[in-house]
């Protein structure tokens, strides 16, 4: 650099070529000022990037948290015994006010499905609720304006819904995790979404887990790369990856639900709901999300694996173990917590994913818990897309609070991966 | 007994030159041998044969493929992609590389230490008790790994932590892990790979000590690429250099005293007395 | 999992050889000196187990190293080469599928290879199957969300290469994973309640549709710059550092450094980020299912509803829907048209990776 400048100050004289003095002064100065504001715009970019996570979960808290206004058929003030509440009534008391307000035919179905000798308080109370009192959401109001606006929310309600409740309602609460569906907002639920979820998600694992370590194994341990059928199923699996989430949904479709028919229905058991038997079942689903977090277990599982140094794998051998002594013995314990973590992201990918099980056949309305492998199913997401998909706002404010217990359930799974991974850390470096 | 190869085709013997084919005369004995990696050829040639219950010492300088051949004597090169020998390896009159032989009793029956300390990620006992176990052991498993951890001087060390982790050990304990884990299999030989060059001198010296001591009761072959310990150690040495293409060549195999005082070859003189490598 | 590792231990010892053939490590004599001779050297007899060797001279084989049959290991060996078979499989059933059903659509008399790519309407109700309104509507798509996704994500990329120092990057860089970790319904939702209501209020809700598909377009931009982020930041730190320093070194500013040294040289790996987005783009489907409209429209306005491909696909098949209908065929066809677009751009991306690795290596 000093000899740079002496040239050019010996150069400058006769003319020299490059700039020096207060021009070129002038010049770094200039570039140093487009540095700074290309450095600020690269801020901006990662700023925005946060912007739009925190605008994503603004959106989601600010609907699932808000006034809503409630008109009620009957106001349950009116259905009060003596000046007991309708909420502390005794079972028989409640039976009576039902008995008197629905009609008789209603009465007998009911009895029908579960004799009222054998249904709960709670049961009959909601009865009354759903059937008598009969709320009906008039409009609902996001977090933001109920906590900031609160006297304008009030007003329009006033003015709009006049005789109607407004109160702040929670739409994410213990009811509603622990509801099953319900074509009513105010009282559906999701249990019957998250244990679809569940029962999914442990056919995927099932399948997925095993098949994707062992080609991890095969591909890392055993596999001549220059063999072209090795080379393939490496291209192969990188390809896969890519392939996007509704294909796999229509491979399923054709493969599981219509060609393995008889299987997926459970048929071949003689299980399953034979009235509706066709393919389209838990456990359908949970091997096309099989299928499509297969390459992710595999990749994942291969730089696990390529990561065991070779030094343990030499120590085995030297002993005279057999290849698959030294991979049960060395190689996948050591690979073991990279495998889990991998395995568990793609879990959280598969729990999230929507698009295949809509191809697949998911059920569009569904009350019933799934049984087993062979029951008609629905997930969370799926849930999420049918609410979201439904004109009235309530509908909005119900997919919001399901998308928070799915960013809980994932935030959960991911921080367990975390957790495991240094457990197992830990466990090896004590052991 | 004198093997000194002097050119590759020119095999020059002295008076108790074995049988070529040599049953049980040598603990192992290399005939023709080449290494290949793909197209390139690591080492060429190697006539030699590794006196039963001695301490064998190759020497030569770096990337004259010194490891290379050590690895030979247990097929360890077999788990090198593209690796391929040539030639033979006589062990007890057969040739490890021959179609039927398994690798992997090769191994148990030839036992192998390496450069770096590679205990498993597990305990002290478990690290040398794996070993007899996946081979079979069926006997008293407590006294077995004891007495191996005797055998490689560890045993008063270790043997109130033997459930702790092998990774809390030092370098050289690890090291001498390494070796009770690799006799507790009870190899013939054992190959030893620079087995104390990740270590401190004190370590070094201990380790020198247990080959000693190990060497009453096994053949052991080790690569070093510290004259000294070579002079210190063994009762014979074998020079390696690399010729003009980079491959390895057997130079002198012989007394190593005689190595050290009076070699017969002129390039085994200038690397001893560092004019070479 | 003990357990399991018991019985196979046990499993695999009876393959070995047995254990018992300690080896008698005082057979051997000791020999004394360098002057090996044969007779000093005695060949160990024990444990000989009638083979005879031609050339044993000394005595045979202490020990049998033939090769014993591991069936064990060959049938573990097997199953682990069938896993890895399954993704081919995979592969295979996934153009078996789609070819199959996608020449029984183009074998109905309604519709033929002109027709689909030549019409610019698609009502399977009258028989109408031109490709157009759905490509259209899924290159717009994809467009909006490169103009999104491609800037930013490479300014991030940038700036957590060049510019943030090692502990900015450890905060910031697990954000954007969340960022990618989020379930794309969800992004859908964001797409109808938070993304739509800011257009219409910013450009008047005359002209923005309720459903439309720059809101859809613009987060799947959201969506995927994590994906663009991530791939080039990788490609950026992997440019060697002596050619930063080679450019500080001629009294190269910062910016100078990063854009006319360091982007070029990594950029291959750019440039296969940018390409696996859009095929993210392209395959993207619940955002566009929520947010971008139900009905194939033949449209080049970003703010009126359209389907695209993956749109109809799922709306489709969310139907009941009869095997072996035309509608069923039709939407493999899609299928089996975003497959083949998809792999390309893919097997493109991996393309110029590979042909352009060694630049900086």
């Amino acid at each position: 650099m000093m000899a740079l400048h002496q040239q050019q100050a010996v150069s400058e004289p006769t003319g020299g070529l490059m700039p020096s003095g207060p021009t070129y002064h002038r010049q770094v100065e200039a570039r140093q000022r487009r540095g700074r504001i290309w450095a600020i715009i690269f801020q901006a970019a990662l700023v925005s990037g946060v912007i739009a996570l925190c605008a994503l979960i603004f959106n989601i808290v600010n609907q699932s948290f808000g006034y809503v206004a409630i008109v009620n058929n009957i106001d349950p003030a009116e259905l009060a015994v003596d000046g007991t509440p309708l909420n502390a009534l005794p079972k028989e008391q409640l039976v009576e006010i039902l008995e008197a307000n629905v009609s008789a035919g209603l009465m007998r179905r009911y009895a029908h499905d579960v004799p009222f000798a054998e249904r709960s308080r709670e049961d009959i109370h909601g009865l009354i609720l759903e059937r008598v009192v009969e709320p009906q959401v008039q409009a609902t109001w996001g977090l933001f304006d109920s906590v900031f606006a609160r006297g304008s929310v009030m007003a329009e309600a006033e003015e709009r819904f006049p005789g109607s409740d407004v109160y702040f309602r929670s739409w994410l609460t213990t009811s509603f995790i622990s509801n099953s569906q319900s074509s009513e907002p105010l009282r559906a639920g999701v249990r019957t979404a998250i244990l679809g979820s569940l029962w999914v998600v442990a056919i995927t694992i099932l399948f997925s887990f095993p098949i994707g370590v062992g080609a991890a194994i095969y591909l890392e341990e055993y596999a001549h790369r220059e063999r072209p059928l090795n080379r393939l199923i490496q291209t192969n699996i990188n390809n896969l990856a890519g392939v996007p989430s509704i294909i796999y949904g229509m491979l399923g479709l054709a493969i599981f639900v219509r060609v393995l028919e008889a299987f997926t229905s459970g048929a071949f058991l003689g299980v399953g709901d034979q009235s509706t038997a066709n393919g389209r079942t838990i456990i359908s689903a949970g091997m096309t999300l099989g299928l499509l977090i297969l390459p992710l277990i595999i990749i994942n599982g291969q730089e696990a694996i390529r990561a065991v140094p070779s030094s343990l794998r030499q120590a085995g051998f030297g002993l005279g173990a057999t290849h698959w002594q030294v991979i049960w013995h060395h190689v996948l314990p050591s690979a073991m917590p990279g495998i889990l973590t991998g395995t568990i992201l793609a879990i959280s990918r598969a729990i999230g994913e929507t698009a295949p099980l809509v191809v697949v056949g998911a059920s569009t309305f569904i009350a019933l818990d799934p049984s087993g492998p062979f029951s008609k199913f629905t997930v969370l997401p799926i849930q999420i897309y049918q609410w979201t998909s439904r004109p009235q706002d309530e509908f909005r404010n119900l997919a919001a609070a399901a998308i928070l217990v799915l960013l809980i359930l994932l935030l959960t799974l991911n921080a367990s991966a975390v957790l495991l991974r240094n457990q197992f850390n830990r466990r090896q470096a004590n052991a | 007994m004198t093997i000194a190869i002097d050119r590759p085709s020119q095999l020059k013997t002295e008076t108790n030159q074995p049988s070529p084919n040599g049953t049980g005369r040598f603990a192992i004995e290399a005939g023709a041998m080449h290494v290949y990696y793909g197209d390139f050829c690591a080492v060429r040639d190697v006539q030699l044969g590794v006196p039963a219950n001695k301490i064998t010492a190759i020497i030569g300088p770096s990337g004259c493929g010194k490891s290379t051949v050590l690895r030979c004597f247990n097929r360890m090169n077999d788990l090198i992609p593209g690796a391929r020998i040539e030639g033979e390896v006589l062990f007890q009159g057969q040739n490890i590389y021959d179609d039927n032989v398994d690798p992997v009793e090769v191994r148990r029956r030839i036992g192998m230490v390496f450069q770096k300390p590679n205990p498993f990620p597990k305990t002290i006992y478990e690290n040398v008790a794996w070993g007899t176990r996946i081979n079979g052991f069926r006997g008293d498993m407590d006294e077995m790994v004891e007495r191996a951890l005797r055998s490689a001087a560890l045993w008063d060390e270790v043997k109130d932590k033997l459930q702790q982790s092998a990774l809390g050990l030092s370098g050289g304990q690890q090291q001498r892990l390494c070796i009770a884990r690799a006799i507790a299999v009870e190899p013939e030989i054992i190959l030893m790979d620079e087995p104390a060059s990740a270590l401190d001198p004190i370590a070094t010296l201990r380790i020198e000590d247990l080959m000693k001591e190990l060497s009453e009761k096994y053949t052991i072959i080790v690569v070093t690429h510290n004259m000294q310990q070579a002079a210190r150690i063994s009762d014979f040495t074998a020079f390696f250099s690399v010729d003009d293409r980079r491959t390895g060549v057997l130079i002198e195999f012989d007394d190593t005293e005689k190595i050290f005082t009076n070699p017969s070859q002129k390039s085994t003189e200038d690397y001893i007395t560092g004019r070479f490598g | 999992m003990d357990r399991l590792n018991r019985e196979l231990e046990s499993t695999l010892c009876l393959l070995l050889p047995d254990g018992e053939q300690g080896v008698n490590m005082t057979q051997s004599a000791p020999v004394a000196h360098a002057a090996v001779s044969a007779e000093s050297m005695q060949g160990p007899v024990a444990g000989v187990d009638g083979q005879a060797d031609a050339d044993a001279v000394g005595g045979g084989p202490k020990h049998d190293l033939r090769r014993k049959p591991r069936v064990g290991e060959s049938f573990i060996q097997g199953f682990l080469f069938l896993c890895g078979a399954v993704s081919v499989l995979t592969t295979v059933g996934i153009v078996i599928v789609l070819g199959r059903e996608t020449l029984l659509f183009f074998a109905s008399e309604e519709v033929n290879l002109l027709k689909f790519f030549g019409g610019t309407e698609w009502q399977p109700a009258i028989g109408r199957f031109g490709i157009w309104p759905l490509v259209t509507a899924t290159l717009m798509a994809s467009l909006i969300a490169m103009a999104v996704a491609l800037p930013v994500g490479l300014c991030i990329a940038i700036y957590l290469s060049e510019y943030a120092a090692q502990r900015t990057r450890s905060i910031l860089k697990p954000i954007l994973e969340v960022l990618a970790g989020v379930p794309t319904v969800v992004y859908g939702y964001f797409a109808l309640t938070f993304m739509t209501p800011l257009l219409r209020g910013m450009l008047g809700r005359d002209l923005v549709e309720i459903y439309n598909t720059a809101s859809a377009g613009i987060v799947i931009g959201i969506l995927v710059i994590p994906l663009v982020s991530s791939m080039s930041d990788d490609a950026l730190t992997a440019v060697p550092n002596s050619l930063r320093q080679a450019s500080y070194g001629l009294g190269a500013t910062r910016l100078e450094t990063a854009l006319r040294i360091v982007l070029p040289a990594a950029l291959s790996g750019v440039a296969a980020a940018f390409i696996v987005a859009i095929s993210r783009a392209i395959g993207e489907t619940m955002i566009v299912a929520i947010a971008a409209g139900a009905g194939p429209n033949f449209t080049f306005s970003p703010f009126r509803a359209a389907e695209t491909m993956t749109g109809h696909i799922v709306r489709i098949s969310g139907g009941d829907l009869s095997y072996d209908s035309i509608d069923y065929n039709s939407i493999f066809a899609i299928g089996l048209l975003l497959f083949l677009l998809t792999l390309s751009l893919n097997i493109l991306s991996q393309w110029i990776v590979r042909r352009f690795r060694e630049e900086y290596e």
